[in-house]
């Protein structure tokens, strides 16, 4: 009762002074408890002791057994929700590592509003001088365009092929800075220069995946393959933490596919990163950008489906404000779970008490000083606490270790628990025991011997 | 050894409070076995509570050796209690989940003996008391009178000046109540000062002097030789 009472003086403690209070008064009990403990060190060590524990526990199995469970329960639930959120948040991070975390994609699309004198649903097209003009942009860190080959943005109807081998590959024909926008890693050789877009070099940067399935392991670098039978020399290999899928693309110079897919001066993507630059500036470079796009292509500049735009910091900053509130929403629920576990745990110390008045009164006889009974009971709640929780910890471990091993989705990578949030739980475990043990210790402190030893 | 002046004990039941102890004036040399004898509702329970360090009064004195006994602190009470006081009872009070031999090792834990010294101690007083082979056994294992006698022992291994007896004889047969008697006669004869507290004629014969409470009042302190002709039939 003194627990609950205190508890809920603790959560009312929102009016007014009471916070303040509340801590001192946390402070002030934990310090009694340590204080009990630096007293009582001996106990301990005392094999007595730990046996008279064991035995006080195990003469109610049941109750003793349901506390458990709910402390328990309280910390799998914790730490297998901080599990699931740390799984959360690196799936979203290895989702987003696939792109760079600053870019934002521009496309050319379909015009849905009527401006200018020009019908509605008109199909746009950007060119090479977009491109140029929208790198002058103030805030652009590396920018790119892309060629869609035959229209379609990675060229798939295109056939790539080496020798006897042949096959269709994503196909990307690309300014040099593109690769700042991926998570691509170049393994050999080089990627595509500026040299290769003003010479129109007939260059190809693959994948992993590419050059093994062309090349079957054997060197690819310097060596030539067609494309669409265009001939194009390899000159350099790249990997991505993606996997596989990430690797099946082929990169060549944006002005060679042009020039040699009868693309003119056609743009159909322009993609920037912003360096460090904030949502809000971001959105500023986005709106200048298709604000050239409008002026230049007659679309009214609100028209959402002319272009359009895949803008990652957003996403990602919005992901991550989402994942913050399910993270805190967590730890309120599990926290809450194991409050109530640890509530139990003080109750059922305060029914074992009250069990033992006679036993307590037996020892204060024989010389029990009230530290050495109030440390009896706090050993005992923290032992329970302590051996519940960590129960608790190791399935809420496993638990999510297993989703981890099962592998589920792509939304939950590696969710995994910190050790640090281990120890903390452990820490967290001991105190929340102790105080749990304090109120029925005080209780069994104040037991009269006389009282106790008279009650037949 | 113990001396009571004037001591004064109050309840407060509801509003108005009961005078329990009045004035209670008497005095136990070093070495003696007093029997203290008054029907229930005397004060005779309040008294041994204060005797034991169990409870505190609200005037007078109470010294126990040369150490006034008066607003302890509940650590200062435990440690006299621990030193000094050897309690019987008269349901045993032994620790249902503890062996014999740990029940009487128990105030040597509280005084800070190591565990193995404990235990060889306990088994000598266990062997005093004639139970040397009931060591392992567990309280719910033997009689009234053996439990009774790993009470005393254990009442005994704090070496105690005073053992302070709660009717020791109030749940045994009068055959093992005289075995219990004898063993207490015994122990008095070593030098230790027994105080008995019964409402049992028999037992009280059996002590070198009976101190009688009536209605929270000392009414009468007889000596031995006129009043207890049991004594001088035991020794």
């Amino acid at each position: 009762m003194r627990v609950a009472l205190t508890l809920i003086k603790l959560l009312l403690g929102g009016f007014g002074l009471s916070v303040v209070g509340a801590f001192i008064w946390l402070a002030v009990t934990l310090l009694k408890i340590v204080w009990v403990s630096i007293v009582q060190w001996r106990d301990l060590f005392s094999i007595d002791r730990w046996t008279e524990v064991l035995v006080t526990i195990g003469r109610s199995k049941l109750r003793t057994a349901l506390t458990m469970i709910s402390v328990s329960w309280g910390i799998f639930v914790l730490v297998a929700l901080l599990g699931l959120g740390n799984g959360l948040d690196n799936g979203m991070r290895q989702n987003f590592a696939r792109d760079a975390t600053n870019g934002v994609w521009i496309s050319a699309n379909k015009t849905s509003v009527a401006y200018g004198g020009y019908d509605v649903g008109r199909r746009l097209s950007f060119e090479n001088a977009d491109y140029q003009r929208a790198k002058k942009v103030p805030g652009i860190e590396y920018m790119a365009g892309q060629h869609f080959i035959g229209g379609q943005r990675w060229g798939s109807s295109l056939v790539t092929k080496h020798g006897a081998k042949a096959n269709s590959f994503e196909l990307a024909a690309v300014h040099q800075d593109a690769i700042r926008l991926t998570a691509h890693a170049v393994v050999q050789g080089r990627f595509l220069t500026a040299a290769d877009t003003m010479q129109h070099r007939k260059s190809a940067v693959i994948g992993q995946t590419v050059a093994q399935f062309l090349f079957e392991g054997a060197n690819s670098v310097g060596e030539w393959i067609e494309i669409g039978s265009v001939p194009f020399q390899v000159v350099g290999v790249f990997t991505d933490p993606g996997g596989a899928e990430e690797e099946r693309k082929i990169y060549i110079p944006v002005s060679t596919a042009q020039l040699a897919f009868n693309g003119g001066e056609k743009l159909g993507l322009l993609e920037f990163t912003v360096g460090q630059a904030s949502p809000e500036d971001t959105q500023k470079i986005i709106d200048q950008i298709t604000g050239q796009l409008a002026e230049r292509y007659s679309f009214d500049p609100s028209d959402r489906q002319a272009v359009r735009v895949q803008n990652n910091i957003e996403q990602f900053d919005r992901f991550r404000k989402l994942f913050w509130m399910i993270s805190a929403f967590i730890v309120v629920i599990g926290l809450g779970t194991l409050a109530a576990g640890v509530v139990g745990v003080s109750n059922i110390m305060m029914i074992a008490v009250k069990e033992r008045t006679k036993e307590i009164g037996v020892r204060k006889a024989l010389g029990a000083t009230p530290n050495s009974i109030v440390f009896m009971i706090i050993q005992e709640a923290v032992f329970l606490t302590g051996v519940a929780g960590l129960l608790g910890l190791a399935a809420g471990v496993g638990a999510s270790e297993l989703i981890g091993y099962l592998n589920l989705t792509d939304f939950i990578a590696n969710p995994s628990i910190d050790i640090k949030v281990g120890v903390g739980a452990a820490v967290f475990l001991v105190i929340a025991g102790a105080l749990a043990g304090y109120f029925p210790a005080r209780a069994a402190a104040r037991v009269n011997p006389i009282t106790a030893l008279r009650d037949q | 050894m113990l001396r009571l002046t004037k001591v004064n004990k109050y309840y407060q039941v509801g509003t108005h409070s009961l005078h329990v102890l009045r004035d209670i004036d008497f005095e136990v040399s070093d070495g003696e076995f007093v029997a203290i004898m008054g029907a229930s509702g005397s004060g005779k329970s309040t008294l041994l509570n204060i005797l034991g360090i169990l409870d505190d009064y609200d005037s007078g004195e109470y010294w126990l050796g040369d150490t006034l006994i008066r607003k302890l602190s509940e650590s200062k009470a435990a440690s006299y209690r621990n030193k000094f006081i050897g309690f019987v009872f008269q349901s045993f009070n032994l620790l249902p989940f503890k062996t014999a031999l740990e029940n009487v090792a128990l105030p040597l834990y509280y005084q800070g003996i190591t565990r193995r010294k404990r235990n060889q101690i306990a088994a000598q007083y266990l062997d005093r008391v004639g139970l040397r082979d009931w060591a392992d056994h567990l309280p719910s294992e033997m009689s009234g009178g053996q439990k009774q006698r790993v009470a005393i022992a254990r009442a005994l291994i704090g070496k105690p000046r005073l053992i302070l007896a709660d009717e020791p004889t109030g749940a045994l047969d009068s055959e093992t109540s005289g075995q219990i008697m004898d063993l207490l006669s015994e122990i008095h004869q070593t030098g230790i000062t027994v105080l008995v507290v019964t409402h049992d004629q028999e037992v009280a014969a059996r002590t070198q002097r009976t101190i009688r409470l009536r209605d929270g009042k000392v009414v009468g302190a007889h000596e031995a030789s006129a009043s207890n002709p049991g004594m001088a039939a035991a020794t």
